[in-house]
């Protein structure tokens, strides 16, 4: 559902646009692993006509990915490097309450893009990088910081394609991100290791895991975010059309799992795989 | 790959119980569908907007909370439970530094300078933890041990116990009852004698939650021969000095990763000016902060009351009895529908009372009713939750059996059910006529 963080960083020569502003969007989505459907709080059930699955009563959570993402905001602005920090959540009233996470734990503002109802449901990563873009482009950003995917959909899509729509570089999964200069240094978790690679700004960055650890929000600071201003804005007004291209046809969950069984020898254990036809 | 990782990790640091089910049939234990048996938060059915005493920063604040239960906490609990311990200075760090100590705390003491109402939200999210222990502990560091040196104390006396105490530097405990006294405060040994600058403490204090691990104590000693309820005075007392004497940790029925110690004072040398406040105060300043006490234990036990029945329903639904599950013979499903409306009615007390309270009224009557309510039913629902749990719920792998021991005793301490009934039949004019 929606997902996008974004981190906007000011960068320090006079050669680059003075205005920097740390964007950080947060999704609005599942605090659970979705390959399991199990939460941490409740199980999550498919609907009936498996369409979706039922979100009705089941507590929502920043993404954890958003989460890094908003730290990496802060520190940088913590460091100097940045000036402002802006935090963007695209969904329904609800989303207020993530956006007030994020400004508890040190963002400035928030911008609130209402989305409700069907076209919530139905919102995915290719319109939220165009509203993304356009915001990006308004607030005339420096860097856009993502969570690297959301842990609803898995989709890993909306860092990416807002970089694209902007034309900007990006620097994806990234777990160390230092400002040199105009530059950006990211070094990038990939599967064979760790990649380093420099980009120009603006750039849009995605989170991966171990990029830093969030704070808690501390009390003091919730009760400072009351405080803070989040904008309200509508995707019509960006100049961006949320109509979807894609249809989900089901929601299947993912197949019980049956009981074991113990075995006392290797030789009982091959030989029941034999039996079940697993070799 | 990472995001598996995570995940798994969140699983593990989550659900740090599982258990299985025996087949009685078949000789051969099988290990069934792994049920995460971590506790549910409950389902509140008011929006933010309608609470009755909770706004947004409520539950932002409640949400913070857990975060730190979650993950500082919880995985731990097994491991503190089994060595009798868990550590005070590091949580309380944790907690002090994040702002959770000092709710209720005047600001210029470090504290938030917030309404009862947001303490309640923290007592209600320290249920979470799976234990009885640690909230109990918490508790007697965030509201026993520290208000009435934030309502009284010298600007002295607040630098070297309160401030540190509010972030989570010095970890405090409260030395009130004794071995010959417990519903009877007033009948307490512990002598102050003053000898020019200082009092020499000598007595014995019992029950001390963090006994063991505190930097200091809040303490009631007798300091000088008037009425038993005018003789009294609280002193802060650092537990390093020469004469204080921690004899024993108390071995108990539960509670077991909150260290409960026996502490005993050998002419103890302290200055005069830790007393808290005026001298002869101490049980009237004790006896101001018993509402917040006892509302504060009902929010810590609604939450665990609703964890359990959420545990219960989990459980009850996947193990199977004669071919269905157990959740589904009618006694089963009637009774915690029963046990849950309690709760609910045990809710509504606590909060009209919190709501009375932050707006300046008394609320002594209310408290008190919820505290006794408060232990019986947690009594109550841990016994018959612990009853559909059948073999397993007497096993220690699960937190039925951990919370049966622990709740036990909200009947006994903080103000015994008998004493709870005396307050409301005084209340009700039933008492004898002298």
């Amino acid at each position: 559902m929606g997902s996008s963080t974004s981190l906007v960083p000011k960068s320090v020569t006079a050669a680059i646009n003075a205005h920097g502003f740390g964007y950080f969007g947060c999704p609005h989505t599942f605090g659970q692993v979705g390959y399991r459907l199990k939460r941490t709080e409740q199980y999550i059930r498919v609907k009936p006509d498996n369409s979706s699955v039922v979100t009705d009563g089941v507590k929502h959570s920043m993404n954890p990915f958003c989460e890094i993402a908003v730290e990496e905001a802060v520190k940088l602005k913590e460091k100097k490097l940045i000036k402002e920090v802006v935090a963007v959540s695209c969904g329904p009233q609800q989303v207020q309450e993530t956006i007030r996470t994020a400004l508890a734990m040190g963002a400035d503002r928030g911008i609130h893009v209402e989305v409700t109802g069907k076209d919530y449901e139905t919102l995915g990563p290719l319109q939220v990088s165009k509203i993304m873009a356009a915001l990006a482009k308004k607030e005339e950003a420096q860097l856009v910081i993502l969570g690297k995917q959301a842990i609803d959909d898995d989709c890993n899509q909306t860092g990416q394609m807002t970089a694209a729509l902007l034309d900007w570089p990006q620097g994806t999964f990234a777990s160390e991100l230092s400002l040199e200069g105009d530059k950006i240094k990211v070094v990038r978790e990939i599967d064979g290791g760790l990649e380093t690679i420099k980009i120009n700004t603006p750039a849009v960055v995605t989170a991966d895991l171990r990029l830093n650890t969030p704070r808690y929000a501390t009390l003091p600071n919730i009760m400072k975010a009351k405080k803070k201003k989040i904008a309200n804005v509508k995707p019509a007004d960006l100049g961006v059309d949320i109509t979807s291209r894609l249809e989900v046809l089901r929601v299947d969950e993912p197949p019980q799992r049956q009981a074991g069984m113990k075995v006392e020898t290797v030789d009982d254990l091959v030989g029941k795989l034999k039996e079940a036809g697993m070799v | 790959m990472a995001l598996r990782g995570r995940c798994l990790r969140f699983n593990q640091l989550l659900s740090s119980r599982h258990f299985s089910k025996f087949t009685s049939c078949v000789g051969v234990r099988s290990l069934s569908e792994n049920v995460s048996s971590k506790p549910v938060t409950s389902n509140v059915p008011e929006t933010t907007g309608d609470h009755l005493i909770y706004t947004q920063e409520h539950f932002a604040l409640k949400e913070s909370l857990r975060k730190i239960i979650d993950q500082e906490i919880n995985p731990y609990v097994d491991q503190w439970e089994a060595e009798g311990k868990f550590p005070a200075h590091k949580i309380f760090k944790i907690l002090g530094s994040a702002g959770f100590l000092g709710v209720n705390k005047p600001v210029e003491d470090g504290g938030l300078g917030l309404d009862f109402s947001y303490s309640v939200a923290v007592a209600e999210e320290l249920g979470n933890i799976h234990c009885g222990g640690i909230p109990m502990a918490i508790g007697v560091q965030s509201d026993m041990a520290t208000p009435a040196l934030a309502r009284f104390g010298s600007a002295e006396l607040k630098k070297e116990f309160l401030i540190p105490s509010i972030m989570g530097d010095k970890v405090a405990c409260l030395g009130v009852s004794e071995v010959g006294a417990g519903s009877d405060v007033s009948s307490i040994m512990t002598k102050a004698v003053r000898k020019g600058d200082e009092y020499v403490i000598s007595g014995g204090k019992m029950w001390t939650t963090n006994g063991t691990q505190a930097d200091w104590m809040c303490l009631l000693a007798n300091t000088s021969d008037g009425p038993p309820h005018r003789n009294k005075s609280l002193i802060c007392l650092p537990m390093n000095l020469p004469g204080v004497h921690i004899a024993r940790k108390i071995d108990k029925l539960g509670m077991w990763s909150s260290d409960t110690a026996q502490v005993f004072f050998d002419e103890v040398r302290v200055p005069c000016k830790n007393v808290i406040g005026q001298e002869g105060m101490g049980f009237t300043y004790q006896m101001l902060q018993f509402q917040e006490e006892r509302l504060w234990a009902v929010a810590n036990v609604l939450t665990s009351m609703d964890n359990i029945i959420q545990e219960t329903i989990q459980y009850t639904r996947q193990r199977k009895i004669f071919k269905q599950p157990v959740l589904y013979h009618q006694t089963v499903h009637f009774r915690l529908a029963e046990l849950q409306t309690e709760v609910e009615l045990l809710r509504s007390l606590l909060h009209r009372a919190t709501a009375l309270y932050i707006k300046g009224n008394d609320v002594t009557k209310l408290a008190s009713m919820a505290k006794l309510k408060g232990g019986r039913l947690v009594r109550e629902v841990c016994d018959s939750c612990l009853q559909y749990w059948g073999g397993m719920g007497f096993t220690s792998d699960v937190l039925v059996s951990r919370l049966y021991r622990d709740t036990r005793l909200m009947s006994i301490g903080g103000g015994a059910d008998e004493v709870m009934l005396g307050i409301i039949c005084k209340y009700m004019d039933t008492l004898p006529r002298k």
